[in-house]
């Protein structure tokens, strides 16, 4: 039951919630989750059906490798952060 | 039109002779024209000795030299640095102290480090890095260069 | 995954590399020593304006000049759609990147390309390009980031909103992004400060300086696929960024990465590929292109100036409470700079309560920035660093001391949100303490010792790796990772660790795009990482493999054969790895093992320099007296190879704090496009770079490396510029401190 963390960004649809804790099996679910809980939320963290390219999940230490098939089931804590790219 | 010249020369030894254009560097003639592509081009301005080679025995970044400017003189490039199947002692110094990461400042490098053991077999650090100071490398943060350079020095 | 912590046959040694002998010799074949029949040369016709739209071009002249064979501008590229692309290493919008490659309506910066020639040689074609007849309509230019983030600052792209988070401003602006971290309550933390200090800092555009101009070569066969030579980082990001601004298929494109002349994240993006390929494909000859070095310079991929405005606040005791960061960096001429990690870093060496950042990525005209080495962080180190020793000052705290505090270890959470697993910054820090140089005494005027730290995410993404024994016993190896610092000996070695072999029996070969799965960038600090990870499996899968051909051949159960340090045993029979490949050899199937990673972690770098300098206040020059570089490796693999990166992203740093930067004209055009004036430390400028290599596994990889490539150019700046207020007490918020600025600035105050 991962605690999903709210990017700071956003908190203006969450009337400033920050954390969701919810059970869930993958990035999807939690994306639409948070919809029905916060609508909007969803066209802010998606482009279509994909996770929208300028962001990736962080799954406690792991960064996510499968966009929103990415398993969240076990984990403790899901962030959203932007993708980084190294030199 | 400019002329064609016909340029006679020694190289690593052996006697060569080429054509070219009076605007053609010595650089772009050994490695497009006479297949020497062991000299390497990095700026082609002179500010950076990935190009060097030896002029009678003195290291010149070979992209400021002409190809109409070398009649007559004996040339050394990497490629003649040591005979085939060997290796030079800078080489191998290079090799075993890992003095290279991309490589390809390493020619140029070697080149300049050959000529300068050659005249001044106990330059001592500062020297060594005022005499290579016309080679840049952007990899190693020169380092290990130095100390491959001194580990020639020790082992002679 | 648990890391070996016993005494290894291999690892920790320091063989030399495979490709060494080639390298020394001048025989190793980079971009530019491809040569091929017929092989044409070309030259890119580039923009003399920062700013301007494209009214007409005329290419007539130069397509009738004698010895030209094509000509090609941007009216010869397909349509690419507005659709950002993730080609491992970020997102990439590739109409930008098409645009990018060679300019459509418009020119964003001094050096856009514009048009290019193939021709007999490179003389000619220069001499047509000269004669192709470019019309601009020159537009007001801006190349200062604050600047380029007012309201009436001329605007590159019309239809350019400010994304927040997937919300868009409705006003165009250069402005492309805005990102905004929070943790814990900086009000609350501010107020409970005892001592606050803030200040605001500009960095200059900086330029990777690898020695090796960008080099393409593109030849398309009879059957209508194109190959490519060239010098890149990663040649599958190569062959994708390709087929998508050409608008073909990723089948018919095969590149061959070349051994590189260093990258450092500059070349990573397509510059020339895409241009050769299509001269190529209009005169049906094998094309080449070397970018000159001023094109390089005003061409390619600096990396982000900046202006930041960081705020930390601290109590008596010297524990940090808040964090506070403003960060606007440059883009460049297209959106998707480095601002993302600059936020994400600018508190990461620390465990701070409170904190909040905002980081703006911001379009100019400037060429479109890339990552130089660790994007981003070294900016704001530069930043943090100085902050954290004017707070050790004012509370009389010793510096490592302070660090040492408020250092980030293992459950300590970052402003963007994920809390560090097992990470290395205290055993660096440590390490500081306990060195010679720390503990040195230092005499005399106009010196100081600083330090400055320094850290790093490191990546994993994806590598592949095929190994096939040879009927000798020695194992070929094939990867996707472009050499670029002696890293195909460090994977090597890892698989013959692992099967107990030499590490000379082991044969690597980085192949093209045909020849092996998909590999990600050389970069990121990933590829002794994720790279050896993969060698390290098709070790084990090899193994595997020999285990049961030796069950079989020595007529016993599988589980009844032993490895132990390469040498396979069962049923009172035993071979060492080559007898025994020798004698599988003669039946059955070959052995052929593979594998393919896709590790989800960071490797979580810290670097911690210390630096020892003098000033000589008549010249305002700095001289490094004593430099040492403090970083946690995980494992050294090959120690000498780590240490080289260390060694190398010190003095690149060294250059980056006290010389290099772009001068602009009035004009918005760089003034000092050359080596001779952009200027790079040469051996004389700097001393021998001493390094420390902390080994605080990594729990992630069987031999517990961390990526080390990167963390390496986080802390120069920041430690030499600590340093200035102890040799002269002034602090320089500016990079570069250069002797003219340093000079000055000791003129103003004496």
């Amino acid at each position: 039951m991962p605690i999903v963390f709210i990017p700071a960004q956003l908190k203006s649809l969450t009337g400033g919630v920050s954390q969701v804790e919810m059970e869930v099996d993958n990035v999807g679910q939690v994306i639409e989750q948070l919809e029905a809980q916060f609508p909007g939320i969803r066209d802010r963290l998606c482009d279509g059906d994909q996770l929208a390219p300028t962001l990736q999940v962080s799954v406690d230490s792991s960064m996510g490798t499968r966009g929103l098939r990415t398993r969240v089931a076990e984990a403790q804590e899901v962030h959203f952060l932007p993708v980084i790219g190294g030199g | 039109m400019a002329k064609t010249v016909l340029v006679t020369t020694t190289i690593n030894g052996e006697s060569t002779e080429f054509l070219c254009k009076p605007r053609e560097s010595l650089l772009e003639i050994l490695r497009n024209k006479l297949g020497m592509t062991g000299s390497k081009e990095g700026c082609n301005n002179g500010n950076c000795g990935a190009c060097t080679v030896l002029i009678d025995g003195l290291p010149v970044d070979s992209c400021l030299v002409l190809g109409v400017e070398v009649e007559g003189v004996e040339i050394t490039t990497i490629e003649g640095i040591a005979d085939i199947g060997q290796l030079d002692p800078v080489q191998d110094c290079f090799l075993e102290g890992a003095a290279l990461q991309c490589g390809i400042c390493t020619p140029g490098f070697i080149v300049a480090a050959r000529a300068l053991l050659d005249k001044k077999p106990d330059a001592d650090e500062q020297t060594i890095r005022f005499d290579l100071s016309g080679n840049l490398c952007r990899c190693t943060g020169y380092d290990k260069i130095v100390r491959a350079i001194q580990a020639v020095q020790e082992s002679n | 995954m648990s890391s070996g912590n016993g005494s290894y046959r291999v690892i920790g040694t320091r063989p030399r590399r495979h490709d060494g002998a080639e390298k020394v010799t001048g025989s190793a074949i980079y971009g530019n020593d491809v040569q091929l029949p017929g092989l044409l040369s070309g030259f890119i016709l580039r923009s003399p304006h920062a700013h301007a739209r494209i009214t007409s071009i005329d290419t007539s002249e130069a397509e009738a000049m004698e010895g030209v064979f094509a000509v090609i501008s941007g009216k010869d590229f397909p349509e690419v759609a507005d659709k950002i692309a993730d080609l491992g290493e970020g997102a990439v919008n590739l109409s930008y990147l098409s645009d990018n490659v060679m300019a459509k309506t418009k020119v964003l910066y001094k050096g856009h390309a514009v048009a290019a020639v193939a021709a007999a040689n490179v003389h000619i074609a220069e001499e047509a390009a000269a004669k192709i007849k470019v019309e601009y309509e020159v537009l007001p230019s801006v190349t200062w980031v604050m600047d380029a983030m007012q309201d009436d600052a001329p605007l590159l792209h019309e239809n350019l909103c400010t994304d927040h988070m997937g919300e868009k401003d409705e006003k165009p602006s250069n402005t492309a992004v805005h990102m905004h971290f929070e943790k814990g309550n900086v009000e609350e933390g501010f107020a409970a400060a005892d001592v606050i200090v803030e200040r605001e800092f500009k960095t200059a555009t900086v330029h990777q300086g690898y020695i090796e101009p960008h080099v393409s070569v593109a030849d398309w066969t009879t059957s209508g696929r194109l190959k490519i030579w060239t010098a890149t980082q990663g040649a599958f990001t190569a062959r994708q960024q390709t087929a998508e601004v050409l608008q073909i298929p990723i089948s018919k494109v095969v590149v061959t990465p070349c051994e590189i002349g260093g990258g450092f994240g500059g070349k990573i993006a397509v510059y020339v590929e895409p241009v050769v390929a299509l001269l190529s494909k209009k005169c049906g000859r094998p094309v080449k292109i070397t970018m000159t070095r001023a094109d390089v310079f005003e061409g390619s991929g600096p990396t982000p100036g900046s202006f930041m405005r960081v705020k930390v606040g601290a109590t008596s005791d010297g524990k940090l409470v808040a964090g506070e960061a403003w960060l606007a960096y440059d883009a460049g001429a297209y959106p998707g700079g480095m601002i993302g990690p600059g936020c994400m870093c600018v508190f990461s060496c620390y465990d701070i309560e409170h904190a909040l950042v905002d980081g703006y990525d911001v379009c100019l005209n400037k060429p479109h920035t890339s990552a130089y080495r660790a994007p981003g962080a070294t900016q704001v180190a530069f930043a943090m660093e100085q902050v954290l020793d004017e707070i050790a000052e004012q509370l009389g705290i010793c510096k490592l001391e302070i660090r040492q505090f408020n250092a980030a270890k293992e459950g300590v959470r970052r402003v963007d949100g994920p809390v560090y697993p097992r990470i290395g910054l205290v055993e660096c820090l440590d390490a500081v303490a306990q060195s010679d140089h720390w503990n040195s005494p230092l005499e005399g005027e106009n010196r100081g010792r600083g330090i400055g730290v320094g850290f790093w995410f490191g990546c994993g993404l994806k590598s592949s790796v095929n190994a096939s024994v040879n009927h000798d016993g020695t194992v070929n190896l094939t990867e996707g990772s472009p050499d670029i610092g002696g890293t195909r000996t460090s994977i090597a070695m890892q698989l013959a660790e692992v099967l107990g072999i030499d590490t000379f029996d082991v044969i690597p070969q980085v192949v093209d795009t045909d020849s092996v799965g998909y590999t990600d960038v050389t970069g990121g600090s990933r590829v002794t990482f994720a790279t050896g990870l993969a060698a390290y499996e098709a070790g084990l899968d090899l193994q595997k493999q020999m285990v049961i051909r030796a069950a079989d051949l020595w007529e016993c159960p599988v589980d009844e054969i032993t490895v132990e340090e390469g040498e396979f045993k069962g049923a009172g029979n035993s071979a060492s790895f080559k007898e025994l490949a020798q004698q599988l050899f003669k039946d059955g199937e070959p052995l052929v093992a593979r594998a393919s990673v896709a590790p989800d972690c960071a490797t979580n770098g810290f670097a911690v320099h210390i630096v020892d300098l003098e000033v000589d206040p008549e010249t305002g020059k700095v001289t490094i007296l004593r430099y040492t570089a403090v970083q946690d490796a995980g494992k050294a693999i090959h120690p000498s190879y780590v240490e080289g990166q260390m060694q190398g992203g010190a003095v690149q740093g060294i250059g980056w704090a006290l010389n290099e930067e772009y001068y602009f004209n009035d004009d918005d055009t760089m003034d000092n496009a050359s080596f001779l004036d952009y200027r790079m430390p040469t051996m004389l400028d700097v001393p021998m770079i001493d390094t420390i290599i902390v080994e605080a596994a990594n729990p992630d990889h069987p031999y517990g490396v961390r990526g080390v490539g990167e963390p390496p150019i986080i802390p120069p700046p920041a430690a030499i510029a600590n340093v200035m207020s102890e040799a002269i007490s002034k602090r320089f918020y500016d990079l570069p401190m250069s002797p003219p600025k340093v000079w000055k600035a000791l003129s103003e105050t004496s």
